[in-house]
């Protein structure tokens, strides 16, 4: 379908503030009155506070006050039970950092240092310790499952061979078909552990929050991935009613899943509020590899049942989660969908266990366990594909995901699946016919090696509300409750609205960034769902508007409301297209009638956020608003493949990306250079994935190896290659009204799975069963040494 | 740990040579010499390390510069590590120089940092960078030698309660050239080789150089023994942008006949000082470059290399890396 302005690259309303350093984030908010915070942070990785005496910081000059978890509504944002270094204590305020760090140097904390474990299997062993002190070593975090104590049995332990990952009971788990028999019938079956390492979270602005109280009202200022979708939770954390609370969260530096909502915005609020003066907390560097949450490190096991033509019989597929200090997030869950959806296996079982450890705090990183699956996962599918005499691109094909797909235990459907044309279109542009011919071809000390990836999230969600105004001078104002993450999708999915009404995108304006813009309720910007979700909320508004249009016009000018059509900032009839009002007229109309048309009777299914956003506009023009009731059904996938050629230094053990495609389907593609965006961001992160990033902790001491970005070793601009093709399949979904889904996560599963397998395959098929993929591991590899590290090891160097 | 917030210091900002060792000398133990700042900023961000009185550098002229001299070459300590990457000079006659200084962490690093402040720099040991009370800071232990330290980017060679190593990439390169290292204090002008100028904790646990309070490095002078020589550098880290070595090597070759006539080799990363190789000059010297070399140079290197638990990988990639520089 031809659209004027979806498809279509555009300036996106912030742009110039951004590139111009006008842009004012959380950080550069300035009030009257205004102290400064620091926090003072766990320097042991598990304790119990027993005294603080901040007599001494108290009394120093410029100190305005002190909030501990004693305070009144503090207790979850700071804590007397530290259960990891950096967790947080206590704040204090002082008339500026230097004031309020030199104070809390001079605070005197009694910490009864307690049992710590930064190693999931070892808190399951008999008798290993648990991370928190009531004893409970799973549930809580975003696990979805209440708390409790589970220790393994020895005999658990006994029953696998050194180095297989034991497992004993799962805290998750499904199955379908009969894997014994499809693994028995298999013509060659992989069992093999592994190991995935957790990042840290590297957004480039910390999660700074500075915060008032004005007239009953908390005013907090705080970048965040989502907008009215975090109110509620953050209203909590203030301890005021929603129509209390006034967020600005115009701009936000980056988030992938650590800011899907405002995590430590109520410590600056309670603080305000206790001392009464505005309050700034900047996040450090070092503070945000603390608390802003890590990848959860995920220690698995495997056995893949092949068929001899190379369809997939058989996943058994167990797996423990490192759940940090908090519990964890559901990656091991997220990972085995991916595995059911990408290899589509006849029968699948799967069990998981989220273990808490006395480490950072884990939460999404961009595709929570998809992404870590695909690395792990994929070089056993070119194992089978060696041992059956298969191309590693056919053994793809004949498991990838198509239109008739289902999903996990419950099998279910997807909206569409388009990865055989996605596999296919990679190819060709990596000419990867070609290629696979040059595998293992040396230069010198370097051998060449290509690789295929492939990965999957789920982008969907329903029932979130979509909200637009036609006003008298013929303006379409489009609401966006989407925060502005970086993505541009918060004014990318109001186009579908612009779009349905026909309307010159110089005739719209954006509204966003605070509530008091008077924003609907939407989705979290998390997990690639705001393409799907939040079109869907436009179109449902835009419906809504158009049929306003037609009933005032049907009211003024006769006939019924199907009489009538739209164009051109009109409503007009469709047999006498000079019968008709403007834009204009008909908003001025809407507000004469008042009622429905202008936001006076909202629907009575809207979100409490979006009745008060009505409320506030109601009046002001022809009011569209809805909430989005249309079908779902199934799940909906965004899916990416990789093709990667690289080049293995066997004597330094350093990895070259010569070549990279990703190709995505995603849907209709309705902003390309936002895709554009995601496809390589996606790729830089699978090379990180793949090569560089690691998260270390010393287990004697519990100590975080990796504060800064030197010892995380995100992947720099140096470490890319200066051009990274893509493309996207670019065929619709049927049930999104324009036919596009998200897309941000699976880039990156399917770079690193690429990466991944292509120094296999330039190593002989050598698997190195962990990522990231070392110098060090390809040396000892190349020189036959045993490498440095155990099978199951984790958060080692 | 978790300060990432300084403390006030008194900030002198000296004109010349004589009034910096001067408010160095003033201050003692209590001062600080900040040239490009890429190093100091972060201890004192961290509040692990402090100074009250801090000399900024960066106004004295005479410290920066490439100047040439009747025997070589001389470098103000304060000249930026862009300035010598990019020298003619340096690219014609040391190239081992100018190229250790293009793989020193990322351009815009190389911008403010200094060859001064490379060679000056503190150990890496990310126990020691904490924070921790490890012997370097002061306390008694070691807390990455240990059966479950996390010592991958750790020493082969010269632990003594201490096994970080060397992290300058310039340094092997001034070792192989045989550079000198112009010291000034209140007492005048010292001059030490570069060989010299590093110290292992054997001499002194808490310090990486022969520097002591009140000293200053004003200039590294090269002579020209090794001008124009068959020159080889190449670093191993694990990104390409802001890293510290594994393993670096540094060689200086002179060949005469088709064989080695002279040849000086070091590497960084694999002991607490840049390591010369003397060994491996010894047995290479008279041989021609070829591949025989080249394996035995390799197995001389790494001869009595005594690995921790997670960097046994240094000695295969030391002997790759001396095998590469002979074989240029």
């Amino acid at each position: 379908m031809a659209y004027q302005l979806l498809g279509k690259d555009f300036t996106p309303p912030d742009i110039q503030a951004k590139v111009t350093g006008r842009a004012k984030y959380a950080e550069d908010v300035r009030a009257e009155g205004m102290v400064f915070a620091r926090l003072l942070t766990s320097p042991v990785p598990h304790g119990r506070i027993n005294n603080i005496d901040a007599s001494a910081a108290l009394a120093t000059e410029g100190v305005i006050g002190v909030l501990t978890a004693d305070d009144e509504g503090a207790d979850g944002l700071l804590t007397n039970e530290p259960k990891h270094v950096g967790d947080l204590i206590l704040a204090v305020a002082a008339v500026d950092e230097t004031t309020a760090q030199d104070a809390i140097d001079k605070i005197v904390i009694d910490i009864e240092p307690l049992d710590f474990v930064v190693d999931p299997l070892d808190s399951l062993y008999p008798g290993g310790p648990s991370a928190w002190a009531d004893g409970n070593n799973i549930g809580g975090g975003r696990t979805g499952l209440e708390p409790r104590r589970v220790k393994w049995t020895a005999q658990d332990f006994a029953a696998v061979e050194e180095g297989q990952l034991p497992f004993g009971e799962a805290a998750w788990e499904w199955s379908y078909g009969d894997i014994e028999e499809g693994l028995a019938d298999a013509s060659f079956v992989i069992d093999e552990s592994f190991v995935s390492q957790g990042n840290s979270h590297h957004s480039m602005e910390p999660r700074t929050t500075m915060a008032y109280w004005e007239n009953g009202k908390c005013v907090v200022h705080s970048g965040c991935q989502s907008l009215t979708a975090t109110l509620p939770s953050l209203a909590r954390q203030c301890g005021v009613e929603l129509e209390d609370l006034v967020y600005i969260n115009e701009y936000c530096g980056g988030g992938f899943g650590s800011k899907g909502t405002v995590t430590h915005g109520g410590i600056a609020a309670r603080l305000s509020k206790k001392i009464n003066r505005p309050v700034m907390l900047r996040i450090s560097r070092h503070e945000e590899f603390y608390i802003g949450s890590a990848r959860g490190t995920l220690q698995g096991r495997v056995r893949l049942g092949f068929r001899a033509d190379g369809r997939i019989m058989a996943i058994d597929f167990q797996v423990v989660q490192d759940g940090g200090a908090n519990g964890g997030f559901q990656d091991s869950g997220d990972a085995a969908a991916a595995l059911s959806i990408i290899y589509q296996p006849l029968s699948m079982r799967y069990r998981g266990i989220p273990v808490r450890t006395n480490t950072t705090p884990r939460g999404p990183q961009r595709g929570p366990g998809q992404n870590q699956i695909a690395a792990a996962v994929e070089p056993f599918i070119d194992q089978a594909a060696r041992e059956l005499g298969l191309d590693r691109f056919e053994i793809r094909k004949i498991n990838a995901p198509d239109n008739e797909a289902r999903m996990g235990g419950n099998q279910v459907p997807v909206t569409s699946a388009y990865m055989p044309e996605a596999l296919e279109r990679g190819a060709e542009l990596f000419d990867w016919e070609n290629k696979r011919q040059l595998s293992r071809t040396r230069n010198g000390s370097k051998v060449y090696g290509v690789g295929i990836g492939q990965a999957y999230h789920d982008v969907g969600r329903r029932g979130y509300d979509g909200l637009v105004v036609l006003t008298p001078d013929g303006k379409l104002h489009l609401h966006s409750g989407v925060g502005n993450l970086g993505t541009y999708s918060y004014a990318g999915t109001t186009r579908a609205a612009a779009e349905l009404l026909k309307c010159d995108w110089d005739n719209c304006i954006v509204h966003q960034g605070t509530n008091m813009r008077f924003l609907p309720n939407a989705s979290t910007q998390t997990g690639s769902n705001t393409c799907w979700t939040m079109v869907r909320t436009n179109v449902v508004a835009a419906w809504d508007a158009i049929a306003k249009l037609k009933e005032i016009a049907a009211m003024d000018l006769g006939g019924d409301p199907e009489d009538y059509e739209i164009g051109e900032h009109r409503v007009f009839q469709k047999d006498n297209s000079d019968q008709g009002l403007t834009y204009a007229q008909a908003a001025q109309r809407a507000i004469e009638l008042g009622g429905k048309f202008s936001g006076e009777t909202p629907p009575e299914d809207l979100h409490q956020t979006t009745k008060i956003a009505v409320e506030g506009l109601a009046g002001t023009g022809l009011v569209g608003v809805a909430k989005d009731n249309l079908p779902m059904e199934g799940d909906v996938p965004a899916l990416a493949c990789g093709f990667a050629g690289v080049e293995v230094d066997l004597e330094t053990g350093e990895v070259e990306l010569l070549d990279y495609v990703g190709v995505a389907d995603c849907g209709t593609v309705i902003h390309p250079q936002g895709l554009s965006q995601q496809m390589k961001g996606g790729t830089v992160w699978g090379i990180g994935m793949a090569l560089f990033e690691r998260q270390i902790y010393d287990p004697q001491n519990g100590l975080p190896g990796n504060i800064g970005f030197e010892q995380c070793k995100p992947p720099g601009y140096l470490d890319v290659p200066s051009t990274m093709a893509w493309d996207a399949v670019d065929l619709p979904d049927p049930q999104n009204p324009v036919g596009t889904r998200g897309i941000g996560e699976p880039p990156q599963g399917a770079a690193a799975a690429a990466i991944v397998c292509a120094i296999s395959d330039a190593l002989d098929g050598h698997l190195f069963k962990r990522t990231p993929i070392v110098p060090d591991m390809i040396i000892n590899h190349t020189a036959g040494r045993e490498p440095s590290n155990g099978v199951l090891q984790i958060h080692t160097a | 740990m978790s300060k990432d917030m300084m403390r006030a210091f008194e900030l002198y900002q000296p004109d010349s040579v004589d009034n910096a060792v001067e408010l160095l000398d003033r201050f003692g133990s209590e001062s600080w010499a900040l040239a490009g700042g890429n190093d100091t900023l972060d201890w004192f961000k961290d509040r692990a390390k402090f100074a009250s009185s801090v000399v900024d550098l960066s106004g004295i002229e005479a410290l920066r510069g490439i100047r040439e001299t009747d025997d070589g070459i001389e470098i103000g300590a304060l000249t930026s590590l862009t300035d010598i990457e990019t020298s003619v000079l340096i690219q014609e006659r040391y190239s081992v120089l100018s190229d250790a200084a293009r793989r020193v962490a990322s351009p815009q690093i190389r911008n403010t940092g200094t060859i001064g402040g490379n060679v000056c720099q503190d150990a890496r040991c990310w126990y020691y960078r904490y924070g921790v009370d490890c012997y370097r800071a002061g306390g008694t232990t070691c807390y990455a030698d240990t059966p479950e330290g996390q010592n991958r980017e750790h020493c082969l060679w010269g632990a003594d309660r201490c096994v970080a190593v060397s992290p300058s990439d310039t340094a092997p390169a001034l070792v192989v050239l045989d550079a000198e290292m112009v010291i000034q204090n209140a007492e005048g002008e010292r001059v030490v080789s570069a060989e010299e100028f590093f110290i292992g904790p054997e001499v002194d646990i808490e310090r990486m150089t022969v520097l002591e309070p009140g000293d200053l490095l004003t200039a590294i002078r090269i002579p020209n023994d090794w001008a124009g020589a068959q020159f080889y550098f190449e670093k191993v880290a694990d990104r390409n942008s802001w890293d510290f070595a594994l393993v670096n090597i540094a060689s200086a070759m002179v060949l005469e006949g088709g064989t080695i006539a002279r040849i000086r080799m070091a590497a960084g990363a694999v002991e607490c000082v840049p390591r010369r190789l003397n060994v491996v000059e010894e047995v290479v010297t008279g041989s021609a470059p070829d591949e025989a070399t080249a394996a035995l140079a390799g197995q001389a290197a790494v001869r009595g290399a005594a690995p921790l638990n997670y960097n046994h990988f240094k000695i295969p990639l030391l002997e790759n890396l001396v095998k590469r520089a002979i074989r240029g």
